[in-house]
């Protein structure tokens, strides 16, 4: 059964453009990916926009459907209310590069500066031992994708442009996941405090609610690493310990 | 006069997935000034989507394996057409390259011992694939991508190479456009690293994504490298067939190695018609075995009995699929049924396969841990590529090294599950000491502005003409051309309209028109990326006319079965003066210390 659905379309470069209106004929099982190839195929060849594996792997494909953060290839039109004109927009915490893309490069800056994984010494056979129920927590964080949802949808980065002082989400995550890793002996508690300033967070948990690996980034991620740091530098008798201590 | 930014580097690494990146590493350890290009972001690369896992013989789950096995298993499944020193250094290596990977932050799944666990996959004897449940593509470029970061390594994302230079025979540069700008770089490099995977993308129903193009295979042909066993492509059995829209999506050999079963529309399970005679004693013979087989492994336990027929190597099975359609008794959307959901319970499902539940949920409204899929052959993978010498990963052209997919080889005439992603580190590790090496010893060689600007003369050319061809129906037409002509079964006349066809394909690809800037223009990239399609899909054609018989990922329907004859030559493509040339090339010889684990095969 084939029908069309009137798609608004983000186009323009570098944050100056508009939504422009695409009719477009659309099948059984589409997703919103799907339309934008259809788009680029008969309407407009350089509509610009990241895609790799179309099947939720590899987080290429970001952007805001109907307002909402969302992969565009695990977005299925037929649970879009298609009454109404769909819109296409580009993530809008990062800078605008041309229709859907955006300039994601602060991110890989950010895991720039996190100390890379350090291992304890290996067992005397050459092997390294840990247990499937001590890796279970950080594999959740390892689900990442990196399609930086989580990062265009957390406030301190959207709204309030904090990305001099704060990893966000997605990096909290993996400093969440070294940190709980059984084998790594490194310590980034200061760098999670004031590097990474975990403590900007306030538990709205929209990355949670937009993560399509569902990761429980602020639950299982968040949540631990502050109360790690709030255990090391606000502990009431911790801190008298120091003062005493002349540390 | 064209504009472009000039960079030096000792070594240059094409591709950042798995056997880009573990160049670069490589590279940049031994002090090498290296620098890795990207069609895409990094940590987006193809890798990301390996769901089942590393094959390494570690003897975590099973310590009957050795990596003699591995050998003997990937040649067998490579119908003996492999380099026999290629699968003898990637059985030898892979244990420690996996290791080398958990000493990086890997996070594999655990045996009860907490070792790296591993899993049982189509054609290997022993569970010898390391894993993260069904994304292990993913834990593998993470790992690489945070390592590579902290290394020596300059990166260059979303920029596309477009051509090779050579000096005096040598390899010196390469001419690359960024995609975000569309403005041009020129890489002067000592020795260049190919590492940018297989060319998918040439046909219609495919797992690959955009990138795979066949850039590599064609940038080396064009500098005058040889290609080898062209014709052989791997057509993964199980691809998604609906919703159309995600027609070829992967789906996991995973499922079958956690004792998903396909049946026909009949509910019969087919694949025990299908048993080929060299594997009869590898299988079971009745469902009751089979069935044994699952419930060892399902409980931890080192299988007793012989595996179900569903963990045929891939040729096999897709090949089957194929005939039961062909029969009448495909499931509803052309495909067949694979079952998990009454072989194992709905939690074990959603954590041994938590992609394939979330993929089959959000995509198809499939629910896998209560109906079956339906699934169908997609093209996956090319056996096939760049020629290069096993030790050092070196092309024939000096300077040029290829790795991964791109190069050829290692895998003869069908490629075993879980021996891609250790083919990657094994062989992406060589290839980045091999170039590091090379470039020790040379000095970057003279380019004239001359040959860069008529290069990018040539790339902007689809941009000057009024008129012209869309891309993107050039595109659609070439693969369903390859599809029908080129694909999973062929045929001689097939084939000889496929190359007739071709030429045509060529010139429109040489006449596309494109509007709009050159920054982040999709209809631009797709018309570069066209260029290379067409000389792997001539390459393709071409050795797969030559080829009459019938062997792993290649199926003649005129030469149905084996031939002695071509079991003892590869074909090898080489370029003379801009045209297509075909050799036939006897097979190295097996030297006798491992004649015996081949001949037991």
């Amino acid at each position: 059964m084939s029908r069309s659905v009137l798609m608004k379309v983000y186009r323009g470069e570098q944050g100056k453009g508009g939504l422009l209106d695409y009719n477009v004929p659309i099948d059984d099982g589409m997703v919103v990916l799907d339309v934008i190839h259809r788009i680029q195929a008969t309407d407009a060849p350089d509509l610009a926009c990241r895609w790799n594996c179309k099947a939720g792997k590899c987080g290429s494909c970001s952007a805001e459907v109907n307002g909402k953060p969302s992969l565009m290839c695990m977005t299925r039109m037929d649970t879009l209310d298609q009454s109404k004109p769909i819109t296409v927009e580009p993530l809008q915490t990062f800078p605008h590069v041309r229709d859907l893309v955006t300039d994601v490069s602060w991110n890989y800056t950010i895991n720039k500066k996190i100390v890379p994984f350090t291992p304890r010494p290996k067992d005397a056979d050459g092997k390294q031992r840990m247990y499937q129920y001590e890796v279970d927590r950080v594999q959740e964080f390892r689900k990442c994708i990196e399609c930086f949802l989580c990062q265009d949808v957390c406030h301190v980065l959207r709204n309030h442009g904090k990305h001099e002082e704060f990893a966000g989400p997605r990096f909290l995550a993996r400093l969440a996941s070294l940190e709980m890793h059984p084998l790594d002996v490194a310590d980034r508690l200061a760098h999670i405090k004031d590097g990474a300033s975990v403590g900007f967070c306030n538990i709205t948990k929209c990355c949670t609610e937009v993560c399509p690996e569902h990761i429980h980034i602020t639950d299982n991620a968040i949540i631990p690493l502050k109360e790690r740091v709030a255990d090391r530098y606000y502990d009431p008798l911790q801190m008298l310990f120091r003062v005493l201590g002349g540390k | 006069m064209a504009n472009f930014t000039k960079h030096e580097f000792d070594v240059l690494v094409v591709g950042a997935g798995g056997a880009g990146l573990r160049a670069a590493i490589e590279s940049a350890a031994l002090g090498a000034k290296t620098a890795v290009v990207m069609k895409s972001l990094l940590g987006k690369a193809h890798t990301v989507m390996a769901e089942g896992g590393a094959a390494a013989a570690m003897r975590n789950a099973d310590d009957r394996d050795s990596w003699q096995t591995h050998f003997r298993d990937t040649m067998k499944g490579g119908k003996q057409l492999n380099y026999f020193r290629m699968a003898e250094l990637h059985a030898k290596e892979a244990p420690d390259r996996i290791q080398e990977l958990e000493d990086w932050g890997a996070v594999f799944d655990r045996t009860p011992s907490g070792l790296i666990n591993q899993r049982n996959f189509g054609g290997h004897t022993y569970p010898r694939l390391a894993h993260v449940g069904d994304r292990t593509g993913l834990e593998m470029i993470r790992t690489l991508q945070d390592k590579v970061v902290h290394m020596n390594a300059e990166i260059f994302m979303e920029t596309t190479i477009t051509h090779l230079f050579k000096t005096g025979g040598k390899i010196s540069g390469a001419l690359a456009y960024s995609r975000t700008t569309g403005e041009f770089h020129l890489f002067r490099a000592k020795a260049i690293v190919l590492a940018t995977g297989g060319g998918g993308k040439a046909f219609a129903i495919t797992s690959n994504s955009w990138e795979y193009s066949g850039d590599g295979q064609a940038l080396a042909w064009r500098a005058g490298a040889e290609l080898l066993d062209m014709e052989f492509i791997q057509f993964h059995p199980t691809g998604m067939v609906w919703p159309l829209s995600v027609r070829g999506t992967l789906v996991t050999e995973g499922v079958r190695g956690e004792g998903g079963v396909l049946l026909n529309k009949d509910g019969r399970r087919f694949m025990f018609d299908y048993i080929p005679e060299a594997f009869k004693n590898d299988v079971a013979a009745t469902e009751q075995e089979a069935n044994q087989w699952v419930a060892e492994v399902a409980a931890g336990k080192r299988a007793t009995v012989r595996r179900p027929p569903e963990l045929l190597t891939r040729d096999v099975v897709a090949r089957s699929i194929r005939a039961e359609v062909q029969a009448g008794r495909g499931s509803p959307h052309g495909g067949a049924f694979l079952d998990i959901a009454t072989r194992r319970n709905a939690s074990d499902i959603q954590r041994k396969l938590p992609s394939m539940y979330h993929q089959f949920k959000q995509l198809a409204n499939v629910d896998i841990t209560k109906e079956p899929m339906e699934v169908g052959p997609t093209c996956h993978y090319m056996m096939g590529g760049i020629r290069v010498e096993a030790e050092t990963a070196m092309s024939t052209v000096p300077g040029l090294f290829a790795a991964g997919e791109v190069a050829a080889g290692l895998h003869g005439a069908n490629r075993l599950g879980g021996n891609s992603l250790s083919d990657l580190l094994v062989f992406g590790r060589r290839a980045g000491w091999g170039a590091s090496e090379y470039a020790k010893k040379e000095s970057l060689g003279a380019l004239s502005d001359q040959e860069v600007e008529a290069a990018i003369a040539e790339n902007l050319s689809c941009f000057g003409r009024s008129s012209g061809e869309n891309p993107y129906t050039v595109h659609r037409e070439l693969q369903d051309m390859m599809q029908d002509h080129v694909g999973i079964v062929r045929i001689e006349d097939e084939l000889k309209t496929a190359l007739k066809l071709l030429d045509e394909f060529e010139k429109r690809v040489q006449n596309v028109h494109v509007s709009g800037a050159r920054a982040y223009n999709p209809g631009w990239n797709l018309a570069m990326d066209l260029r290379s399609m067409i000389v792997i899909s001539r390459a393709i054609a071409l050795a797969a006319l030559e080829r009459r018989e019938s062997r792993g990922g290649h199926s003649r329907i005129d030469y149905p079965d084996y031939d002695k004859q071509f079991s003892k030559i590869n074909h090898i493509i080489t370029n003379d003066n801009g045209k297509m040339v075909l050799r036939a090339a006897a097979l190295p010889v097996v030297p006798e210390e491992l004649k015996k684990f081949v001949e037991e095969a």
